[in-house]
C-alpha cells in the first residue's frame, strides 16, 4: 500500500522535473545567465479538510457518500414528495441526529486541526534577508530563505544546514515526533559555507520532494569571486527535517528547501486508509437480502393492491369516493408512487439506528480495552492504546497470527554473551570474576584451557570498540557533558570511577551497544568522539585515538557495515562486522573453518551472532578507496547502487578475527502465548529479518516448534543440494512436501503427547527471503509454485520465515489474506521494519517496544507486551466478536418482527398503506424502546467470563470462521422474526372478532389493534434478549425493566394529553382504555409466552453451548489437562533439532 | 488506591466497570429450573381457560342478517337501492332467558373502515369545534369537503359523510301485542371522546354554529339535529357519530349500537317471541349488515360465541 503510493509520488515527480534548484537567500548566482527565482509552494501546513464556508456541502457530501445514509436520505425525500402514510419526521429526525452529531464530531476534529495548524503555521521564526534578522511567521517562509533555529525549538521547514554554533561543525536533533527515535542524530554543515552567510552565493540542485525521511540526494554550488563553483554533495546527514527539534547546539542557520505541504513530514502525514471489518461485510450481505425483503413486501403489496382494486366496486367505494384529480391521474403513475409509498411504509426493516448503535458500540467498546489494566505495563508506565475502534470484533476471528521475532517474541534487550577469538571461546558466565580476570595486568583468564594471543584478542576489542555508530549520550546541559568527560579522563588515573555507568550509550540498534558494553566488560571503553576522533580506553587505561575516515553504513541487503580509521602510528585500518553470511565469503577459508563452528553452534543457542574482520589497507589502497567514496556520494543519480559497489569493492580480502554471540531474551511469557494462540486454533507465522538458526531456535524457545513437530525446509541450502539449477530443485522440493504434508497426511502416530492437538503430525515449514523470491517471481508459473506453497503452508501448524526484507513480509501477508477463504490476517511487531506488515493484514498490533515508536503509531492497536496479546484475542476478541455478532442479528430480527405485522394489515386495510403504528411509535422503536438493552448488552455481556476464556483458548475455536454471522444463524434469527411477527398479528386479529373487548361493550378502533401489537412486540423483544443475557449487572437489570417502564410511561402520556402540536390525536387514551380489557392483558400475555415458547424450548433441550460458560469451578478442572503442558521448562535445548529437519 | 493515582495518571482506574467486572447475576437456565417453572406457567394457563371455558357455557350470542340477499327474507324488498325509508322486520323467539346487561351490536363486513384515505378524510380541528374550520374544512375531506355550489360541509369527509344510520326497533311480542324493549344510547362511545376529544363549538343554540354550511350529502339531518330527544346528544359528540368514528381494524366489524339495562329487561330478554323493525336508511351493494346481540362477559373472544338461533 505505502508502496504504491510512493511510486505514485515518484511518477507524478518524474513527469515534472528531476531535481529542483533553490538560490540560497534568493541571491542570484553569476552562474546562471537570468535569475529567474522558481515557484514553490509556501510554508503553510493544512491538514484541515475543511473552512467555515465548504464545511457544510463538503461534510454532508462526504456523510451521504456512505450507501445507507443516502439510502435513508432517498426515503426521507420519497416521503417529503410523495403523499405517504407517515410523515417525514418519522425518518427524517432519526438521519437529521445521526447527520449532525456524525457533523459536529467531524467538525470538532477539524478546529482541533485548524488549531494546531495555525500554531504551527504562526510560530515565529527568525529569517536572514539582506544581512538582516528579521522575525516572520512560519508560513511565510520561501524555498531559499536562510532560516534560524535555536536549541529546543523544532525545524519549521526542511533546511539544509548551512552553519552551526558547535566548534566541529554538528548538530544534535532528535526525530522524536517523526519516527519515534528518541537518540540524539547528528547531522553535519556542508563543508566551506561557513563563513558569512550574507556574501554566501550558492545553488542548491536537490530532487522533488519525496516521503523517505532517510533518504535525500542533492549537491550545492558554491560561487566565490570568480572562481570555478565549488560542488558538495548533500546527503540526509545534512538536511534537517521539519519537526525534529535541535538539541546541545546553541543554534543553527539552514536555507529551507522543502516547504509547507511539500516537506518530509507532510508528506509522511498522509491518513491510514481505512479497514473495514468482516463483521460490517456480513452486515452488508444481510443488509442486501432485507432490502430485497423490503423491495418485494412494496412489490407484493402493489400488485395486491391493483389486483384487488380491479374487483368491481372495490377501487371506488361508495363510501369512500376518489377526488377529480385522483381519478384523472396516470394509472401507472399510480402504481408507482402506490410502491414507493409501500417502501417508505416499510422502510423501517432497516433501521438507521443500526448503524448508530453499532459505531457507539465500536467506539464504547474499544474504551473497555485502553482501559484494561491488565494491559499496564508498569515499566513503561502505559496500557494499551486503541487506534481504531472499527476492528474489536475482528480480534475474535484471527486465523493467521504474522510475529516479528526481534522485539516482539524476544525483548530486544541485548546482552553480551560470548566471544569467540581466533577459534578460542571466551565465555562469560560469571560477569564478576571475568571482568576481575581481565582486569589482572598479568594477562586474560579464559574458561576454556585455551587462549588467544594478546595480539589477536587486542585487535578484536578494538574493533569491537570502533566498528559502530554509537554515541556517548550527553547530559542536557553542556556543563554536565564536560563534567561527564572529567570524570572519564580522572577515571584514567585509576580513581574507581565507571564512566559507562555515568554516561549511556545510544545507536540505531541494541546488539551495537551491547557490543561496545561486551569490549568494556574485557577492558576497553568507547570514551566517545571527540570532532572526528574516536577516543577508547585501553586495557591498560591509556586513551587511545582514532580518526574515523569513513563509515560505510549498515543496510539490510550487504548486512554489514565497515569503518576505516587512521590510527595514531598512521596505520589505516578497515574493520568490519556483519552476519556470518555476508563475511564468510570476504575472508580466507581456512579463518572460516576455525570459527564457522562456534557461531553455528552460537546460533543454535538462539544467539545472535556476528562476525567481525579486519584489514590493513596501505595508503594506495586507501587513496582509491577514498576517492571512490566521494566520488560515489557526490553522484546525484543511482547513489544506492554506485556506493554499493564501492563497499563491495573495499570490503575484500579481509581476514576473520573473530565472532560474538549476543543473546536476546524471549519476551515474558512469549511461550505460554503462543501456545495458547495455537490452541486457539490460531497458526502462527514467524516472520524475520533475522538467520534461519537463530530463528529455529527462538521458535523452539516459544515452543512454537515442538518436540514432535516435522520440519520441511525450504532455503538456499536445501536447493543448492544436487547442483541443478534452482528452479528445477525448487519446484521438485515443492512437490515433495506438497505430498507429505497435504496429499497424504501420516497415519496417526501412536505417542502422543499433546492431549490438546488432535493426533495429526505436526508440520513445521521453513522458508528464507530469497527462496520466497524465487517461489513468489521465479518463472511464469509461479502462479503454480505460490499455490503449492500456500497449500503447504496451510497445513503447517507453524511457519517461519527468515532473512526477509520488511516488503517480503508485507507480501506473505497479503498472500495469505487472499487466498482461499480469506482467513483473517493478525500482523504483530515492534519496529520500523514491521510496518509494511502491520499494515498490510486485517489487524495491525503494534509493541511498544525499544525500536522506536513506528510501527504503534501505524498499528490498530498497541500493547506494552506480547504477553497481552492473549487477553487480547482470547479475551476481548471473543467477547467483541459475541457481542456484535449477537447485536447485528438482534437488530434484523426485532426489525422483521416489527414491519411483519405491518405488512400484514396491508391486507386488511386494503392495501391502502395504512400504517398499523402510530407515528410516535414507529419513530420511537428503534430510538427509544428497545434500543438501550441492546447497547448495554452489546458492551457488558459476558457469556463466559474472562477468566474461562483465556484458560481455555480452545473456546475461541467455537467462534472461529465468522460462526455466529453465517447464514444458517441468520435463518434461525429472521424465521423467528417471521414466526413472532405472524404470531403477533393473527392472535390479536384472533382478540379482534370479538367485539366486547371492555366490560361496558365499547369496541376497539384499528389504533387499540395497533397498539396492543406494538405492545406484544415491545415486551416480547426486550425480554428475548433478557433471555439471551448471560451476565446480569445492574446495568442490563436497569435498561431492560426501564425500557419497558418507559414504554409504558411514554404510552400514557403520549395517550394522556391533548398534544396541541398534533392535528390528529390518534393515540388518545388508547393506552389506557387497552390496559381496562381484561381480554387484552390475556391475549398480551399468552402471546409473549407463545412467542417466547420456541426460544425457551431450544434453550431447555439444547445441550449448553458454551461448555463452562456460567460458574467458575468448572474453570478448575478444565484447566488441569492444561497445567500439565505449562509445567514444562521454558526452553528445551536437550533435544537436537537436526534429526527432526527433512533435508 | 490514591497511592496508585498519585504514581502514575497513566495507569488505568481499577474500578468495577472498567474493567468488566461488574457483580453479575449469571443465570443458570438448566431444565431442572425451566421446566417447573414451565409447569407452573401451563398450569396457570390451564386454570385460565378453563374458567374461561366454564363460563363461556353461559354466553349467548344472537346473530341475524339482515342484508336481504335471500328472498325469503323480510328485508329482500329493501335490497332495491330506490327504495329510500325502506322498513323490515326481523322475527325470532328466545326460549330461555337471555341474560343481562344485553349489548346490541351492529355489523357490517367487507367494509373497509381501516382504508387510509378514508381514516384521513375528516378535519379534526373541525371536530374539536374550531369555527374556522367549519368555514374552510381541510382538503383532505375532498371530495367530501364543499358542496356543488362551494358551500362547506360540516362535517366533512367520507368517514363522517357514510356514517351508519339504520335503525332498530326491537320489540317483544307480548300476547299478540307488540311491547317495545327500551333501548340505552348513553356511554356507547369511549368517555374521552364524548368528553374531551370532540366539541362542539360554544354556540348556543347549536344550530347557529352551522349558519353557511350544507349537511353531508348522505345524511337525512344535519348534525345538531342527530338526537331531538335529547339536546346533549347532538353535533359532533352524538354517541352515534362517535362510535362511527372510531374507525375499524378489520373490514369485518361490528360496532356498539344500544344497551339493554333498563325497566322490565335490566335482567336481561325473558324468553319469548321477538320482532326487529329495521329502518334502512341507503343500501349499497358488497356489503353485508348483521346485528348482534351478546351479553357482557369479560375475556370473551370468539370462541366462545354460539351462532345459535
Amino acid at each position: 500500500m505505502l508502496r504504491r503510493r510512493l511510486n505514485r509520488l515518484f511518477g507524478r515527480d518524474e513527469r515534472r522535473v528531476d531535481s529542483r534548484t533553490i538560490y540560497v537567500g534568493h541571491r542570484p548566482c553569476p552562474a546562471t545567465d537570468a535569475f529567474i527565482p522558481p515557484k514553490f509552494c509556501d510554508n503553510r501546513i493544512v491538514s484541515s479538510k475543511y473552512t467555515v464556508w465548504n464545511f457544510l456541502p463538503k461534510n454532508l457530501f462526504e456523510q451521504f457518500r456512505r450507501i445507507a445514509n443516502f439510502y435513508f436520505l432517498i426515503i426521507f425525500l420519497v416521503q417529503v414528495i410523495v403523499d405517504t402514510p407517515t410523515s417525514p419526521v418519522t425518518s427524517g429526525l432519526p438521519l437529521f441526529f445521526v447527520i449532525t452529531v456524525t457533523a459536529i464530531k467531524q467538525g470538532y476534529e477539524d478546529w482541533l486541526r485548524h488549531k494546531a495548524d495555525n500554531e504551527v503555521n504562526k510560530y515565529l521564526v527568525t529569517v536572514l534577508e539582506d544581512g538582516r534578522r528579521t522575525r516572520k511567521e512560519s508560513e511565510k517562509i520561501k524555498v531559499g530563505d536562510v532560516v534560524e533555529v535555536v536549541e529546543d525549538e523544532t525545524f519549521p521547514c526542511d533546511l539544509i544546514l548551512l552553519q552551526s554554533s558547535r566548534e566541529d561543525e554538528t548538530c544534535f536533533v532528535t526525530t522524536a515526533s517523526l519516527d519515534g527515535e528518541s537518540n540524539h542524530k547528528t547531522h553535519y554543515t556542508v563543508p566551506d559555507t561557513e563563513k558569512g552567510l550574507e556574501s554566501l552565493s550558492a545553488t542548491v540542485e536537490c530532487e522533488q520532494p519525496q516521503p523517505d525521511l532517510y533518504k535525500f540526494v542533492g549537491r550545492m554550488h558554491i560561487y566565490k569571486n570568480d572562481q570555478e563553483p565549488a560542488v558538495r554533495s548533500l546527503g540526509p546527514e545534512n538536511l534537517l527535517l521539519k519537526g525534529a527539534t535541535l538539541k546541545n547546539t546553541q543554534k543553527i542557520y539552514g536555507v529551507a528547501v522543502y516547504s509547507g505541504m511539500e516537506t518530509k513530514m507532510a508528506l509522511n502525514y498522509q491518513g491510514k486508509s481505512q479497514k473495514r471489518s468482516v463483521v460490517e461485510k456480513s452486515i452488508n450481505a444481510f443488509l442486501l437480502v432485507y432490502l430485497c425483503i423490503l423491495v418485494s413486501k412494496a412489490l407484493v403489496c402493489t400488485t395486491l393492491k391493483y389486483v384487488w382494486q380491479s374487483q368491481p366496486g372495490q377501487e371506488e367505494p361508495w363510501y369512500n369516493q376518489k377526488t377529480q384529480k385522483e381519478k384523472d391521474a396516470n394509472l401507472y403513475l399510480n402504481m408507482f408512487t402506490d410502491f414507493l409509498s409501500f417502501m417508505v411504509l416499510f422502510n423501517f426493516i432497516i433501521p438507521v439506528s443500526m448503524y448508530v448503535t453499532v459505531e457507539m458500540q465500536k467506539f464504547l467498546g474499544s474504551f473497555f480495552i485502553s482501559w484494561d489494566k491488565d494491559f499496564f505495563d508498569p515499566e513503561i508506565q502505559e496500557g494499551a492504546l486503541v487506534n481504531t475502534s472499527d476492528l474489536n470484533e475482528e480480534l475474535g476471528q484471527v486465523e493467521y497470527v504474522f510475529t516479528d521475532k526481534t522485539g516482539t517474541l524476544t525483548q530486544n534487550s541485548m546482552e553480551f554473551i560470548e566471544c569467540c577469538i581466533d577459534g578460542f571461546q571466551y565465555k562469560n558466565r560469571d560477569s564478576s570474576t571475568e571482568l576481575d580476570g581481565f582486569c589482572v595486568t598479568d594477562g586474560p583468564v579464559s574458561m576454556l584451557q585455551q587462549k588467544a594471543g594478546r595480539e589477536e584478542e587486542e585487535l578484536f576489542l578494538r574493533a569491537l570498540c570502533l566498528c559502530h555508530t554509537v554515541q556517548v549520550k550527553e547530559s542536557t546541559g553542556q556543563e554536565d557533558g564536560v563534567g561527564d568527560q572529567v570524570d572519564g579522563v580522572l577515571g584514567l588515573d585509576g580513581e574507581m570511577v565507571h564512566p559507562a555507568e555515568l554516561r549511556g550509550f545510544i545507536a540505531s540498534s541494541p546488539d551495537e551497544v551491547a557490543l561496545v558494553k561486551g569490549a568494556m566488560k574485557y577492558g576497553f571503553t568507547f570514551l566517545g568522539m571527540e570532532s572526528k576522533n574516536m577516543r577508547v580506553m585501553n586495557r591498560d587505561k591509556d586513551v587511545e585515538t582514532y580518526e574515523l575516515l569513513h563509515v560505510l553504513n549498515f543496510d539490510p541487503v550487504r548486512r554489514r557495515m565497515s569503518v576505516i580509521v587512521r590510527s595514531n602510528c598512521g596505520d589505516i585500518m578497515l574493520f568490519c562486522k556483519g552476519a556470518d553470511s555476508s563475511i564468510f565469503p570476504r575472508v580466507r577459508q581456512e579463518e572460516v573453518d576455525r570459527i564457522s563452528m562456534h557461531v553455528e553452534r552460537n546460533a543454535t543457542e538462539g544467539y545472535r551472532t556476528l562476525c567481525v574482520a579486519y584489514k590493513l589497507l596501505s595508503s594506495e589502497e586507501y587513496a582509491q578507496a577514498d576517492a571512490g567514496l566521494r566520488e560515489a556520494r557526490l553522484a546525484l543519480d543511482d547513489r544506492e547502487e554506485k556506493l554499493m559497489a564501492v563497499y563491495n569493492q573495499v570490503e575484500t580480502g579481509m581476514s576473520l578475527i573473530g565472532a560474538t554471540a549476543v543473546e536476546d531474551r524471549l519476551q515474558e511469557e512469549a511461550a505460554e502465548t503462543m501456545e495458547a494462540l495455537q490452541r486457539a486454533g490460531m497458526k502462527v507465522w514467524v516472520l524475520t529479518g533475522d538467520k534461519m538458526e537463530t530463528a529455529k531456535s527462538t521458535c523452539y524457545a516459544c515452543r512454537l516448534f515442538q518436540r514432535g513437530t516435522e520440519l520441511l525446509e525450504l532455503t538456499v541450502r536445501t536447493l543448492e543440494d544436487g547442483g541443478r539449477r534452482r528452479e528445477e530443485r525448487l519446484h521438485e522440493v515443492l512437490l515433495d512436501y506438497h505430498k507429505r504434508a497435504v496429499q497424504d497426511p501420516p497415519p496417526v502416530k501412536t505417542r502422543v503427547t499433546r492431549s490438546w492437538t488432535s493426533a495429526k503430525q505436526d508440520y513445521g515449514f521453513i522458508i528464507d527471503g530469497a527462496t520466497l523470491s524465487l517461489v513468489f517471481n521465479s518463472s511464469p508459473d509461479s502462479s503454480h509454485y505460490k499455490s503449492l506453497f500456500l497449500q503447504i503452508c496451510q497445513n503447517c501448524t507453524t511457519v517461519l520465515c527468515c532473512r526477509m526484507a520488511p516488503l517480503q513480509k508485507a507480501q506473505i501477508v497479503n498472500m495469505v489474506k487472499n487466498s482461499k477463504g480469506s482467513p483473517i490476517t493478525l500482523s504483530i511487531g515492534d519496529g520500523a521494519n514491521d510496518v509494511s506488515m502491520i499494515l498490510e493484514a486485517h489487524i495491525g498490533i503494534g509493541i511498544k517496544g525499544k525500536e522506536g515508536r513506528q510501527a504503534v503509531r501505524n498499528s490498530d492497536y498497541a500493547i506494552p507486551k506480547l504477553k497481552h496479546l492473549k487477553k487480547l484475542l482470547l479475551g476481548h476478541g471473543h467477547l467483541y466478536y459475541v457481542r456484535i455478532a449477537h447485536l447485528v442479528q438482534y437488530f434484523f430480527y426485532k426489525n422483521l418482527c416489527f414491519i411483519l405485522p405491518q405488512f400484514l394489515y396491508q391486507f386488511f386495510c386494503g392495501s391502502s398503506q395504512q400504517p398499523l403504528y402510530d407515528a410516535a411509535y414507529l419513530t420511537m422503536y428503534n430510538i427509544c424502546f428497545t434500543s438501550m438493552p441492546i447497547l448495554a448488552y452489546s458492551l457488558l455481556e459476558q457469556h463466559i467470563c474472562m477468566e474461562v476464556l483465556m484458560s481455555n483458548a480452545t473456546l475461541y475455536r467455537d467462534v472461529a470462521k465468522n460462526a455466529m454471522l453465517r447464514w444458517s444463524p441468520f435463518l434461525y434469527w429472521t424465521l423467528l422474526g417471521v414466526y413472532q411477527g405472524l404470531l403477533f398479528f393473527f392472535g390479536v386479529r384472533f382478540l379482534f372478532s370479538n367485539p366486547a373487548l371492555q366490560d361496558n361493550g365499547q369496541v376497539f378502533g384499528n389504533w387499540s389493534y395497533g397498539t396492543i401489537v406494538f405492545t406484544v412486540l415491545v415486551f416480547t423483544v426486550t425480554l428475548k434478549l433478557a433471555m439471551d443475557t448471560r451476565h446480569w449487572t445492574w446495568i442490563n437489570h436497569f435498561v431492560i425493566w426501564g425500557s419497558l417502564a418507559f414504554y409504558m410511561v411514554f404510552s400514557f402520556f403520549w395517550g394522556g394529553i391533548i398534544w396541541p402540536f398534533l392535528r390528529q390525536q390518534r393515540l388518545y387514551f388508547v393506552f389506557a382504555n387497552m390496559l381496562r380489557s381484561v381480554s387484552a392483558w390475556l391475549v398480551i400475555i399468552l402471546l409473549i409466552l407463545l412467542s417466547l415458547l420456541p426460544e425457551i424450548l431450544l434453550l431447555v433441550l439444547r445441550k449448553p453451548r458454551w461448555p463452562h460458560s456460567r460458574q467458575k469451578k468448572p474453570l478448575v478442572q478444565s484447566g488441569e489437562g492444561e497445567t500439565q503442558s505449562s509445567a514444562r521448562p521454558l526452553l528445551m535445548r536437550t533435544f537436537s533439532d537436526e534429526s527432526n529437519t527433512i533435508l | 488506591m490514591m497511592k496508585e493515582e498519585l504514581e502514575t495518571t497513566n495507569r488505568p482506574d481499577n474500578t468495577a466497570f472498567t474493567q468488566q467486572r461488574l457483580p453479575a447475576w449469571q443465570p443458570m437456565l438448566s431444565a431442572g429450573i425451566v421446566i417447573p417453572g414451565f409447569v407452573l406457567i401451563g398450569l396457570a394457563f390451564i386454570g385460565i381457560g378453563v374458567a374461561l371455558f366454564i363460563t363461556s357455557q353461559n354466553i349467548t350470542v344472537l346473530e341475524k342478517d339482515y342484508t336481504g340477499v335471500e328472498t325469503t327474507s323480510d328485508c329482500y324488498k329493501c335490497s332495491n337501492p330506490s327504495d329510500k325509508n325502506c322498513t323490515c322486520k326481523l322475527e325470532f323467539s328466545l326460549s330461555n332467558l337471555f341474560e343481562g346487561p344485553v349489548f346490541f351490536y351492529y355489523g357490517l363486513s367487507n367494509y373497509f373502515q381501516s382504508q387510509r384515505s378514508y381514516g384521513a378524510s375528516k378535519d379534526e380541528y373541525q371536530l374539536s369545534g374550531d369555527l374556522d374550520y367549519f368555514k374552510t374544512p381541510i382538503s383532505a375531506c375532498s371530495p367530501y369537503q364543499y358542496d356543488a355550489n362551494q358551500n362547506p360541509i360540516v362535517p366533512c369527509g367520507s368517514l363522517a359523510n357514510s356514517m351508519f344510520n339504520d335503525t332498530f326497533k326491537l320489540y317483544q311480542i307480548v300476547n299478540g301485542t307488540k311491547k317495545l324493549v327500551p333501548f340505552d344510547g348513553k356511554g356507547i362511545a369511549w368517555w374521552t371522546d364524548y368528553n374531551i376529544k370532540y366539541r362542539n363549538p360554544s354556540v348556543t343554540p347549536l344550530k347557529n354554529a352551522f349558519n353557511g354550511t350544507v349537511k353531508p350529502s348522505f345524511w337525512s339531518k344535519p348534525a345538531y339535529e342527530l338526537d331531538t330527544s335529547d339536546p346533549s346528544n347532538n353535533g359532533f359528540v352524538n354517541q352515534d357519530f362517535l362510535v362511527w368514528m372510531r374507525r375499524a381494524a378489520l373490514p369485518d366489524f361490528r360496532k356498539l349500537y344500544r344497551r339493554i339495562t333498563e325497566g322490565d329487561y335490566a335482567r336481561g330478554l325473558p324468553a319469548g317471541n321477538y320482532s326487529l323493525e329495521i329502518a334502512y336508511s341507503i343500501f349499497h351493494y358488497n356489503m353485508y349488515r348483521y346485528m348482534e346481540m351478546s351479553i357482557s362477559q369479560w375475556a370473551c373472544v370468539k370462541g366462545c360465541r354460539l351462532k345459535s338461533l
